[in-house]
């Protein structure tokens, strides 16, 4: 505790802010697909989920102690994961909403993971040396999501009536959240400019490379965009974001400290 | 009514390169590259497996455990087919 006490940080707001959202659209997503475990259509799907899931809480533990040293605060991996209020979590609002059936699921892992592949290709080379070394860590495990869920998308959409029909559903529901990954907005500016990594707008025609090709072989129809917004990375979140917090949160908040 | 379950594959890991495939169990998949992608998140997991073969369960051509006696037991005392059993001079006994 003493040694993080006396850190010496020079972490701009932006900079602890551009780390956080990466942290929590980890943490948030991790927490949703942890709720298959036992629940999945079959027992390889549910290891492959349970898989992902632990795949990014371990990328969240890694990108929340790192904002943690950079805030110089003294707070470590756990209490930024389970101490916070909700204002305070910068996930975008997509990774939040509920995993409805194994459609929506899917599709969101597979634009979820379609945009940490190209992020991580590019945080790779961060002028953060901590952030560039989780990034390689956590490219190749993107990848991996990218490829499995890319492989259900298609299949689901491509698939029965019912696959599709419940894949297209999904598809109009979560299409609209996709945009506030690329909302432009000062802090990717700042951290465009400064070489920590690249502003996320900037990969939103690289994300449509991929993933509209994987939507048009799952014969799915993509929806025109709408002036909906959703604003999760800054904190302004959905209806469903405080029933994840307190499943997530119960353990810590009954029992402050414990340890497993 | 028709069951339409997805079959069954046959999954065979290599542990290190230069060893060769042992099977290691099965899963359900729709597909062959499904199969691979299931097999890797049941079997390899805990650092198991640098490749993976998936067999189509239904392809494999096994012999009949009944017909056991007249296709294994007959070399039980054909001690010859060992190496063991010749005597090799002594300066290439431990060859």
């Amino acid at each position: 505790m003493v040694a993080t006490m006396t850190q010496q940080t020079t972490a701009t707001p932006e900079h602890i802010e551009y780390v956080l959202r990466l942290a929590d659209n980890a943490l948030i997503l991790g927490q949703r697909l942890s709720e298959w475990c036992g629940h999945a259509p079959v027992i390889e799907e549910d290891l492959a989920l349970a898989n992902i899931s632990l795949d990014l809480v371990g990328q969240a533990r890694l990108l929340l102690t790192h904002a943690g040293n950079l805030e110089g605060k003294g707070r470590d991996e756990d209490q930024m994961a389970f101490l916070r209020v909700e204002r305070d979590y910068r996930n975008v609002t997509m990774m939040e909403v509920p995993n409805e059936d194994f459609g929506r699921t899917t599709l969101r892992n597979f634009f979820s993971s379609a945009f940490q592949v190209l992020l991580w290709e590019k945080l790779v080379k961060s002028s953060d040396s901590e952030l560039a070394a989780i990034a390689a860590k956590s490219l190749k495990e993107a990848r991996y999501h990218l490829n499995h869920s890319s492989e259900w998308v298609i299949r689901l959409g491509d698939g029965t009536e019912v696959s599709h029909a419940k894949t297209q559903a999904a598809l109009d529901y979560l299409w609209p959240y996709t945009a506030e990954l690329f909302a432009a907005n000062p802090t990717d500016e700042a951290i465009a400019a400064s070489g920590v990594g690249p502003a996320w707008s900037s990969l939103e025609a690289a994300w449509e490379g991929v993933v509209l090709p994987v939507l048009g072989e799952a014969t799915l129809v993509v929806p025109a965009r709408t002036p909906f917004k959703s604003y999760g990375k800054f904190g302004r979140h959905s209806e469903h974001m405080g029933h994840l917090l307190a499943t997530m949160q119960y353990m810590q908040r009954t029992y402050p400290g414990a340890q497993w | 009514m028709e069951r339409k379950e997805w079959p069954l594959w046959e999954i065979f890991i290599r542990s290190r390169n230069g060893l060769d495939h042992k099977h290691c169990g099965s899963v359900h998949a729709p597909d062959a590259r499904m199969a691979l992608q299931v097999a890797r998140d049941v079997y390899t997991r805990r650092m198991e497996g640098v490749s993976i073969w998936a067999v189509r369960a239904s392809d494999i051509v096994a012999s009949d455990p009944d017909a056991k006696a007249e296709l294994f037991d007959p070399a039980e005392d054909k001690i010859y087919r060992h190496p063991t059993f010749y005597q090799l001079p002594e300066e290439v006994n431990h060859m």
